[in-house]
């Protein structure tokens, strides 16, 4: 090794020392803005109310224009026997012993996209066609899809269905929100529809006030948690039920947003895309040295 | 930069042996079952639903072959980047395989994709999506598909300048296309190394990336593979099957076209191979010990058993036998050594993907349909086909000139050199 390429290997590793001290200067400001969830919309599902009468499943059929199933279809009880999961016929879906208290004091509750504050599914898009908007609404622009259904591995609800069945234009399906209806100040076709308002719609930030007063209220007929306050960053729907209800239709999460698991490995490798161009320096110079070297041992050898 | 007794050069042989023959029927197939895909769409063509949103299109189409073409850019680091010359034999069969290995990762991908025919999306500013590791991934690998072209230009430029003959009413273009080649010869020879250091940072960067995608999964990932580090094992498992498969790849061009094989040149790129493996190995297994994941090992499972396949074949046991110096220099545990961690890869990245993917809240599970497997088949069998066209027709295979004048006289040989 001689000096010169003692040289460029030098300033090569000073090169890289400095992109990987740099960057993290400017950590801060790639942090995502926060956005003021108390006053998205929200719903909060008691699910020590609900009947499982499904009327919410036929109003949101209709609303979203979704089958052609007739109305018997949605009275039919048997469906309680297997558990569903919402796919391209129902974006939400009502299955029975919501918690674990399985044979005694049977329980429903239904099951739809959570509209999470960081959802993972908007963190995974290749294209932006999942967005999250400032009613709180996870909506989904099929126009941009490409079809990598990466949101579906993304999703910790397991809610976004596929629509395998088309050879053409498959979509994912997955509750709207009623977004049209929210947008002029209506209720969601399901909230509108339930007969014992067993759910609720409003602010967010009212609603998990309004759980807590109800726990408080009644402290033996709640299990003291508001599923979706806290976990993985919060979501725009929410739930009481009388036991644990981490079981059946709802995983246990942790209050970690899921986006920043991989956001903060990708915007590391690309602040500011240092490191890539550190890589590119540092390779670029051990070439460019290596190939001197060489050179100049060429010459010598025709030489001596 | 070439030794001087090496020289690439067209492999004269006849193109449709018996294997090529047998490929060729394969890749029919899997062509129907392609176009078969493209008309009914993903649910009567795969076994995917909405629990099980992935299958070994992506599992082994995608990321297995991503990996497995890491051989280009391993391959050009160790003889361009750090000028190891003697390795310059092995360049271009490596990018050849990288060439057609990402080709056909996009092809591969546009069946998985349910809406193919927006694959370029991604491309366009409007859509950009930076927080998507999915985006990135997609962005590299298109990117440096194009350094791969690039790179690969000066092998076309070799084979037709100076004799370039259009046929018919096109020959009054010949001195024009003449001029064209030679123009970009004189520039491709500048910047070549700029596509070269290019296509290295691309790999880093999209090999670990394709370990980030499953990282936003963490509560349907089984623990064994689950870690942040993902992309750290991604991008140290990619740079360790490089070289073994340039091995495997060498190894079997020259059982198939009845050249010596370079037994010398292979066994000394295989020295880097152990300890590429020590290093994916301990840091796999101390991040599991660090997680405490090694009580999943005794509960017999899928999970456990796939998991003990993986790192007993796919990597301890190629890194044992690699170790020693003596199995190194044998044709045949170079095969063996390298065709076990081409397999612990590909059952890596199939785990990663398929196994290890178990959403809590399922009745179904994933199980490849037909279509799904004739598919992946005849895509493997297609690369083979045009790897072996284009190393008949292209100079890629380096000959050793004096050494192969030995092998011609024995009568086993049926190769000479074109031209």
């Amino acid at each position: 090794m001689n000096k010169d390429r003692r040289k460029f290997l030098k300033m090569a590793t000073a090169t890289v020392a400095a992109a990987t001290i740099l960057p993290s200067v400017s950590e801060a400001s790639l942090e995502h803005c926060e956005e003021d969830f108390d006053n998205a919309f929200g719903v909060l599902v008691d699910t020590t109310v609900c009947i499982g009468c499904r009327n919410c499943e036929l109003a949101c059929d209709r609303q979203n224009e979704l089958t052609d199933h007739p109305k018997s279809y949605f009275m039919d009880n048997t469906v309680f026997d297997s558990r569903r999961r919402p796919s391209v016929e129902s974006y939400t879906v009502v299955n029975s012993s919501f918690d674990s208290s399985s044979t005694d004091n049977k329980s429903f509750g239904k099951i739809q996209c959570m509209h999470c504050n960081h959802p993972a599914c908007v963190s995974a898009c290749i294209v932006g066609a999942l967005t999250k908007c400032k009613h709180g609404v996870v909506s989904y622009d099929a126009w941009k899809c490409i079809g990598c259904r990466y949101c579906m591995v993304a999703c910790p609800f397991q809610i976004p269905a596929y629509e395998y069945k088309e050879a053409l234009k498959p979509r994912v399906m997955k509750c709207t929100f009623c977004y049209d209806l929210i947008h002029n100040d209506k209720k969601p076709a399901c909230v509108e529809s339930c007969p014992v308002e067993a759910l609720t719609f409003g602010k967010r930030g009212d609603l998990i006030k309004h759980a807590h007063v109800k726990i408080e209220a009644a402290p033996n007929n709640y299990y003291d948690h508001v599923f979706g306050e806290n976990e993985i960053g919060g979501t725009s729907w929410m739930y009481l039920a009388n036991k644990d209800f981490i079981n059946y239709d709802l995983p246990k999460l942790e209050e970690e947003k899921i986006p920043s698991l991989t956001e903060s490995i990708q915007h590391g490798i690309f602040k500011s895309f240092l490191p890539p161009l550190a890589l590119y320096g540092f390779l670029g110079l051990v070439m460019h040295s290596i190939r001197q070297d060489k050179k100049k041992e060429e010459e010598n050898d025709e030489q001596s | 930069m070439t030794n001087s007794h090496e020289v690439p050069t067209p492999i004269n042989v006849k193109y449709f042996s018996k294997g090529a023959i047998v490929l060729s029927f394969l890749t029919l197939i899997g062509l129907c079952g392609y176009i078969y895909r493209l008309i009914v769409g993903l649910d009567a063509s795969t076994n995917l639903n909405n629990q099980f949103p992935w299958g070994i299109w992506i599992a082994i189409d995608v990321a297995s072959g991503v990996a497995l073409a890491a051989g280009g850019f391993t391959t050009a680091l160790l003889a361009d980047v750090f000028h190891k010359d003697k390795y310059h034999s092995l360049t271009r069969p490596a990018l050849l395989t990288a060439m057609l290995g990402y080709t056909f990762v996009v092809v591969g991908l546009l069946a998985d994709l349910g809406r193919y025919y927006n694959v370029w999306h991604p491309m366009i500013p409007s859509m950009w999506q930076g927080n998507s590791v999915l985006f990135e991934v997609g962005l590299c690998v298109m990117i440096y598909l194009n350094v791969l072209y690039c790179e690969f230009l000066p092998i076309l430029i070799e084979k037709f300048m100076g004799h370039v003959n259009l046929p018919g009413i096109l020959s009054r273009y010949n001195s024009l296309v003449e001029s064209l080649l030679r123009i970009s010869n004189r520039t491709l020879y500048r910047v070549l190394s700029l596509f070269i250091i290019a296509g290295v940072v691309l790999s880093c960067l999209h090999q670990s990336s394709l370990g980030t995608l499953m990282v936003i999964a963490p509560y349907k990932m089984h623990p064994l593979w689950y870690t942040p580090i993902l992309p750290l094992l991604f991008l140290l498992s990619a740079i360790s099957v490089g070289f073994p498969m340039v091995i495997f790849e060498s190894i079997l061009s020259a059982w198939s076209f009845k050249l010596k094989p370079e037994t010398k040149t292979l066994a000394s790129i295989a020295k880097y191979t152990p300890f590429l493996l020590f290093c994916y190995l301990s840091i796999k297994l101390g991040d599991l010990a660090i997680r405490n994941a090694f009580g999943y090992l005794t509960e017999i499972n899928i999970q456990s058993v796939a998991f003990v396949l993986e790192i007993g074949i796919g990597v301890i046991l190629p890194m044992v036998l690699l170790f020693q110096k003596s199995k190194r220099h044998s044709i045949k545990y170079l095969f063996i050594s390298a065709c076990c961690i081409i397999f612990g890869i590909l059952v890596n990245r199939i785990n990663v993907f398929l196994i290890a993917y178990t959403p809590p809240f399922s009745n179904d599970f994933y199980f490849p349909s037909l279509i799904e497997v004739i598919v992946t088949v005849g895509l493997i069998s297609g690369l083979i086909l045009i790897y072996r066209f284009m190393v008949i027709h292209l100079p890629v295979i380096s000959v050793q000139r004096v050494k192969f004048n030995i092998v011609t006289d024995t009568p086993k040989s049926k190769a000479t050199i074109k031209g």
